[in-house]
């Protein structure tokens, strides 16, 4: 068999944070009860006009430049036309000519294995409604529109045909949520539809120049889905050129339970947009010294904040990189780091026992019952000798559950640490009389019976007394025999 | 003489003098409203009830003493293209015939702040769309000095009811000389102002880069008066100016000496009727008498004017339009099979046949392959129209043409043919394209008795001695005092 490459190029949709939407005052807070957010201006009422909200503008900036874009000048809007129920003026106003920004890449992979995806463009425009189908008999009659979302401000970041496998679109995506995340513009939430992305993709015969016939895949919800959405693809068009099949240029749909694409339209849909400059909005100017006042204000992305926390912290590559993949959970991090300074204990506790309970439950950082202040705590509990390392498992567990503090827990449940050494000496005088065998067994050399006399005592304790002083006395005491 | 004869700021003055009510105002209108409206049809939509209560409160509010606006009292009518809250706004169209406005348009709060009285909607050319208020769903709008002659559009409705005391000022929009053209066709004065003086928000699009709103008056001094009212940046409108607004009564002296008047000789060519030359050229002379200077200056690409304007315009209209799809509001063809069809018939019989021309001549003009040849040419075009302005006006203050090549026409004699239709607007529209104030006023009359217009056009933000210059001329004619008979 020939060898073949993969070409994708994706076009992801964000929506940017903003309170109200991209050119009315109305809000765009998610799930509120159905056209509660609309006015005049985003209903497409006869003689309305649209004004540009500044935070959109500055927010699309903020991620323009951090993909290492360039933000010219003067860029304009353009009117992109076609006839939809959820688009009210039946054109949606986009960008075409003049985008807000252009030429810019995004570094995916690892340090040993680095590789840009060019950024071809980023446009600024506006969401469309929601339709919601099929309520009635007739298609007309049943469909009603939500127009909550139209409005809502979009950036569209146009990737180049640079990435070469579906695994590498993965690793793209979740790069660029991860980098749109720390700028705080979007929450790139998919399940909420706050980031879409459609892929274009086609296969050549390695070293043949020019693309092949693509294909843009539509419809998946999830980055997963996208991957396999793009293998499955691949494998399509490979298996197609194989068997000296014609690939047509389509859009094709994503079934996620049969987990195949289709083809969307059997005609071929020769969409002819019109694009024409936006008449009711003057261009967008962006001065020099804006755009550097809005540098100013980009955070440590995430590869720079991986790099400090190797250094920083002394932390391994994996560590730092498990930890800075996500925006929330790397200032949770810092945050217990700040009042508790032992950076390796906190992310032994971070990463195993927070994120394992998180994962458990589907929850995220942000939505954790355990304050950062209250691991802290915890830790230290633990430092001082208060509560066991064991005992604080349980302890968290607790805290996990209920959202208590761990002194309260504690205190509760009676789990201090006993280190008075007249206690400790007792329970293991009882011990020794309850277990000659192991007694016996130690004296005639046997090291190990003392870990299971270690343990008696500390099942007698619940857990309860200080190992290293059960340890101690016990070697102490088994040496007088 | 009955009070709906007379001017915004002499019912001013008779109110401030406790002469006479807003109420008795608003009453002599309508009483006029009930003689002639059968004969001219000025109105889509009046308003007696609201006016009538606007006007009481607005009396009981000056007999209290309060703070007054600057047109306490006086009657406005609407162009039927800009939205009153909780009015109909048809745009003289079958698919928003239905269509009551859940918010204001920002001259309309302007107007409403200032304590106008809103008489009603006035018939226009469906969208704006025409040069003679023929292509209006609602029927057509009589020409008051000859009722079978058209009264120009596509404002024929304003233009109309201030020529026929149906009103005393009225507001109007302009995309290619829509408040120019009906003004000189009536014998009334109307302004189109600056591109970005005016706020457009509120106003139904037609071609969002040309429209702009204005006043009609009897007179000089109220359109002034409205120009006080109207203007002003908008933060609903992002292409409306932030520049300051001079109070423009005061720029009513009667004086001309030293200015200088370009005439350019793109406008005095072929198509050009006698009589309307003529009287012209008579204005020309007497602002020559009265001190001004004339001179002859060429605007050489004058000749693209209308084809330029013919292609933009529809283009931006295509998409404006788009919105009326029976989905939200207005008319909806019942009885559709699919969403397609639903959007076909709507549209189909929703909108007029000129309305339809134009949307598939912008549709087309926008369409890959022919965008550049079309849409960006006639752009490009636009610039170099808009240079030809620039030049002249470093060396004149303003220009003098006809305001239209030839008085009112019959109605339905161009009806068949809109190409003919088109050449009413070639005087104006070059303004429109260049973003340029510009105003008419009576310059005489022809044998038949129809009125003619004296054009005079401005650089941008100029409206000052557009009105000065209009103000001297006027102070030396009576042309604006004559009413027809009807
Ligand atoms: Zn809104």
């Amino acid at each position: 068999m020939a060898e073949y490459e993969t070409v994708i190029g994706l076009e992801v949709h964000v929506q940017l944070k903003t309170k109200s939407k991209l050119f009315c005052g109305c809000s765009t807070e998610f799930g509120a009860p159905p056209n509660t957010h609309t006015c005049p201006v985003c209903t497409g009422m006869p003689g309305v006009l649209p004004v540009v909200n500044r935070q959109a503008v500055e927010y699309a900036i903020k991620s323009a430049l951090a993909l290492n874009c360039e933000v010219p000048s003067r860029s304009i809007f353009a009117r992109k036309n076609y006839f939809y129920p959820d688009l009210p003026k039946n054109y949606q106003i986009s960008q075409y000519e003049q985008p807000l920004a252009q030429n810019g890449y995004l570094e995916i992979g690892t340090d040993s294995a680095k590789k840009r995806v060019g950024i071809a463009r980023i446009n600024l425009e506006e969401d469309a409604g929601k339709l919601l189908h099929n309520i009635g008999s007739r298609e007309i009659d049943g469909s009603l529109v939500d127009f909550n979302r139209c409005g809502v401000p979009l950036l569209e970041i146009v990737s180049s045909p640079d990435i070469k496998s579906p695994e590498e679109a993965y690793t793209y995506l979740t790069t660029l949520k991860n980098i749109l995340r720390y700028l705080e513009v979007s929450d790139c939430d998919m399940e909420k539809g706050s980031l879409r992305c459609d892929a274009n993709v086609s296969v050549r015969l390695v070293g043949k120049k020019e693309l092949g016939v693509k294909a843009e895949v539509k419809n998946m919800n999830s980055f997963r889905a996208i991957q396999k959405a793009l293998e499955y693809e691949v494998t399509r068009q490979i298996k197609a050129l194989e068997s000296e099949e014609r690939i047509v240029q389509e859009t094709r749909l994503w079934d996620e339970k049969k987990e195949r694409t289709y083809s969307m339209r059997s005609k071929e849909e020769a969409h002819d947009y019109r694009y024409f400059p936006e008449p009711d909005l003057v261009p967008l100017v962006a001065e020099k010294k804006r755009i550097e006042n809005i540098r100013k204000t980009i955070s440590e992305l995430p590869d720079m904040r991986r790099q400090r926390f190797i250094k920083e912290y002394k932390l391994s590559q994996y560590d730092a990189g498990v930890l800075t993949s996500d925006k929330a959970l790397a200032d949770y991090f810092e945050q217990v780091v700040k009042s508790y300074n032992n950076p390796k204990m906190v992310t032994n506790w971070v990463m195993v026992e927070l994120l394992g309970r998180l994962n458990t439950v589907n929850k995220q950082v942000r939505e954790s019952p355990v304050s950062p202040g209250q691991l802290a705590d915890l830790l230290k509990l633990m430092d001082k000798g208060i509560i066991s390392g064991k005992i604080a498992k349980t302890v968290f567990e607790e805290m996990f559950n209920t959202g208590k503090n761990p002194q309260a827990i504690v205190q509760e449940q009676k789990l201090v640490q006993i280190t008075d050494e007249k206690e400790i000496s007792r329970i293991v005088e009882e011990v020794l009389k309850e277990n000659p065998d192991a007694v016996e067994e130690y004296g005639k050399g046997k090291q190990k019976a003392i870990g299971h006399l270690v343990g008696q005592v500390m099942r007698k304790t619940q857990g309860k007394a200080n190992p290293q002083l059960v340890n101690k006395i016990l070697k102490e005491r088994l040496l007088k025999k | 003489m009955e009070l709906c004869e007379l001017t915004g700021n002499e019912l001013l003055k008779k109110m401030e003098k406790k002469e006479i009510s807003s109420e008795e105002i608003v009453r002599s209108v309508y009483n006029r409203i009930n003689q002639v409206e059968n004969k001219l049809h000025s109105f889509v939509t009046l308003t007696e009830e609201e006016a009538s209560l606007q006007a009481r409160n607005i009396d009981g509010n000056m007999r209290k003493g309060e703070s007054r606006g600057l047109l306490a009292g006086i009657p406005v009518a609407i162009k039927d293209n800009m939205c009153i809250k909780n009015v109909k706004t048809t745009c003289s169209s079958h698919i928003l015939e239905n269509f009551i406005s859940p918010y204001e348009a920002t001259v309309v709060k302007k107007l409403r702040d200032a304590g106008a009285v809103f008489i009603g909607k006035t018939n226009m050319d469906e969208f704006a769309m025409g040069s003679s208020t023929e292509n209006s769903y609602f029927g057509i709008t009589r020409n008051p000095w000859d009722l079978d002659y058209i009264p120009g559009g596509s404002s024929g409705g304003s233009a109309t009811a201030v020529a026929s005391d149906e009103t005393i000022l009225a507001i109007g929009s302009d995309t290619g000389g829509s408040i120019r053209q009906p003004a000189a066709c009536c014998g009334v004065v109307g302004l189109k102002p600056t591109y970005g003086r005016v706020s457009r928000y509120g106003l139904v699009a037609f071609a969002s880069s040309l429209d702009q709103i204005g006043p009609f008056g009897k007179d000089v001094e109220d359109v002034a008066l409205l120009m006080n009212v109207i203007s002003g940046y908008d933060e609903n409108d992002s292409t409306s100016v932030n520049v300051e607004v001079p109070d423009f009564t005061k720029s009513l002296i009667e004086n001309v000496k030293g200015a200088k008047i370009g005439i350019p000789r793109e406008y005095f060519v072929e198509g050009l009727d006698g009589e309307v030359e003529r009287a012209v050229k008579e204005a020309i002379e007497l602002l020559e008498k009265l001190g001004a200077k004339t001179l002859q200056i060429s605007l050489p690409h004058t000749e693209y004017g209308v084809a330029v304007y013919y292609l933009i315009a529809p283009s931006e209209a295509s998409a404006n339009l788009a919105r009326y799809d029976g989905v939200r509001y207005g008319y909806r063809s019942p009885e559709t099979e699919n969403l397609l069809e639903e959007y076909e018939k709507t549209r189909g019989e929703g909108f007029g046949a000129e309305v339809k021309r134009r949307i598939m001549l912008g549709t087309y003009a926008l369409s890959s392959g022919y965008y550049d040849a079309y849409y960006l040419k006639a752009q490009k075009v636009r610039t170099l129209i808009k240079k030809d302005f620039d030049e002249a006006f470093q060396k004149v203050d303003v220009i003098v043409t006809p305001t239209a090549p030839t008085t009112a026409f019959k109605i339905g004699e161009k009806v068949d043919d809109p190409l003919q239709m088109y050449l009413s607007d070639i005087f104006t529209i070059s303004a429109n394209l260049a973003g340029i104030p510009g105003i008419s006023l009576p310059c005489g009359f022809s044998k038949k008795g129809l009125p003619i217009g004296l054009q005079l056009l401005a650089k941008p933000f100029d409206e000052e001695v557009l009105l000065r210059i209009a103000y001297t001329y006027e102070k030396n004619t009576d042309w604006h005092k004559r009413k027809p008979a009807l």
